[in-house]
């Protein structure tokens, strides 16, 4: 793929000058116009999830991760973002992301009515796969208990993981989920307890949401240390 | 062999021209974007960065084959080597078997080489049948553009018909979904357009329930919807060949 190349010489005066002028006008202008994501005030209207299975063109998994890797620069959850959500479960329903980001994300807000909105989510995508599923529905109920401090909520979501989980590799604290909830024990001891349990288990092996959940305990350290 | 023979220039046509390159910047384009992407991931990032992976590659793959075999058969008709070579004592069959057998061996390469780094993120039975089948629908693509190359004569208008094809079969089953969904009204309008977009099925393969990221991220498809996947596209890439000769065999070159 070789070509012969005359001498920079060659190249007239004017045409390097505007080359480079034009070089300059272009950064000028993306160095001035330019707007990121995060700064928008709100997400983009969210896709049907048929929507989205036609623009990936078959590729199902990865437009999933990708739309839940852009979403999650909105720190708060709304209509639209909760649409966005529901696109990407529908459209690779083994993916865990969406849920994720709702229960361990957004569910985790001083927002008490954006928390439910989360929790809500997590409580009907757990009721199509309980078995998959099951872990965000155990963390809503913590949540529900020690955040939103509604106990008939967490025991709602405790007895729907008792009822409908049926897979063996299921913790024993998970299946009886409604007796972790009424022990007196604080919100960072039910944590670890869960967070070990899952480590063990080996049903969290991926770096990303290890580190995710290691920051996390920390800082429910620090809080009640405090 | 005189088929085997026109396969091996193709070969070497295609290492000249800078496939193997192209190659390892495709290889370099996937990991590079799947590692930033995977840096910013809350959780799934290594099934963030298989799925990202296996859609920038095989993409590249079917882009790299169609551009292949698109300008050397321009290039081969422009230049007045089609005719040379019809002038030699070879059948018109051979020689469009002989030169879709090259593409066929440059696809299957590049499925090969783009199949391997995906066994650091899933298992290597799995990578295996991914290949496997992406080296199929590379066969088809070649086919198609092959098709398109010696029918149209014409850069653009060839890839542009082999891009539409490809693009339309990999989303031919969401549209029909869309088509056919629960929303759809039930008006006459609404039920011909269903009827029109099944028609177009017919006569498209099924392009989105191959190479699957699916099998990588979680489980391999059953021994039959394999076998199925690959069968259909060995039936679409024998009406591609069939419908090629036929027109080649028609022309007055």
């Amino acid at each position: 793929m070789s070509r012969a190349l005359r001498p920079l010489a060659a190249v007239p005066r004017w045409v390097v000058l505007g080359l480079a002028l034009s070089l300059g006008a272009q950064l000028c202008w993306q160095m001035t116009s330019s707007s990121r994501v995060s700064d928008a005030p709100d997400p983009p209207h969210p896709p049907g999830a048929q929507a989205l299975r036609l623009a990936s063109f078959g590729e199902h998994e990865a437009a999933s991760r990708l739309a839940m890797v852009y979403i999650q620069s909105y720190p708060s959850l709304d209509s639209r973002l909760l649409g966005w959500l529901r696109a990407a479960l529908e459209t690779d329903p083994l993916g865990q992301y969406p849920l994720f980001l709702a229960a361990r994300v957004y569910a985790e807000t001083a927002d008490t009515e954006r928390a439910r909105m989360a929790l809500e989510f997590v409580y009907q995508g757990f009721l199509r796969d309980p078995n998959r599923r099951w872990r965000w529905l155990a963390h809503a109920a913590l949540l529900a208990k020690h955040r939103l401090k509604d106990m008939p909520l967490a025991r709602r979501y405790a007895q729907a993981l008792e009822r409908n989980t049926t897979a063996r590799e299921i913790p024993a604290w998970a299946r009886q989920m409604e007796i972790f909830i009424l022990e007196d024990m604080n919100e960072l001891e039910a944590a670890k307890i869960m967070i070990a349990s899952l480590l063990q288990s080996g049903l969290v092996h991926d770096p990303a949401e290890l580190r995710f959940l290691i920051e996390r305990l920390e800082a429910l350290e620090a809080k009640s240390g405090r | 062999m005189p088929a085997l023979t026109l396969a091996r220039s193709v070969l070497r046509e295609a290492r000249r021209g800078g496939l193997p390159w192209l190659a390892l910047a495709s290889l370099a384009l996937g990991l590079g974007l799947a590692g930033f992407l995977s840096q910013v991931a809350l959780t799934e990032s290594l099934a963030l960065q298989a799925a990202l992976l296996a859609a920038v590659l095989r993409a590249c793959a079917v882009f790299l084959v169609a551009a292949l075999v698109t300008s050397s058969t321009l290039r081969e008709i422009h230049d007045k080597g089609l005719e040379l070579m019809l002038s030699l004592p070879v059948p018109r069959a051979t020689h469009y078997l002989g030169r879709l057998a090259g593409f066929v061996a440059c696809g299957a390469a590049l499925a090969a080489a783009f199949a391997l780094p995906l066994a650091l993120w899933a298992p290597p039975a799995q990578v295996a049948l991914w290949g496997v089948s992406l080296a199929f629908e590379t066969a088809l693509v070649a086919a198609a553009a092959l098709f398109f190359a010696m029918t149209l004569a014409q850069f653009v208008p060839a890839i542009t018909a082999t891009a539409g094809l490809y693009l339309l079969a990999r989303s031919i089953g969401a549209i029909q979904a869309i088509a056919s969904g629960p929303l759809a009204e039930a008006t006459l309008a609404a039920r011909l357009a269903q009827h029109a977009v099944d028609a177009v099925a017919l006569l498209l393969p099924r392009l989105d329930g191959v190479t699957r990221t699916a099998w990588l991220l979680y489980e391999a498809p059953a021994a039959s919807a394999y076998g199925c996947a690959l069968a259909g596209m060995a039936v679409y890439t024998a009406l591609l060949v069939a419908a090629g000769l036929f027109d080649f065999h028609r022309r007055s070159v």
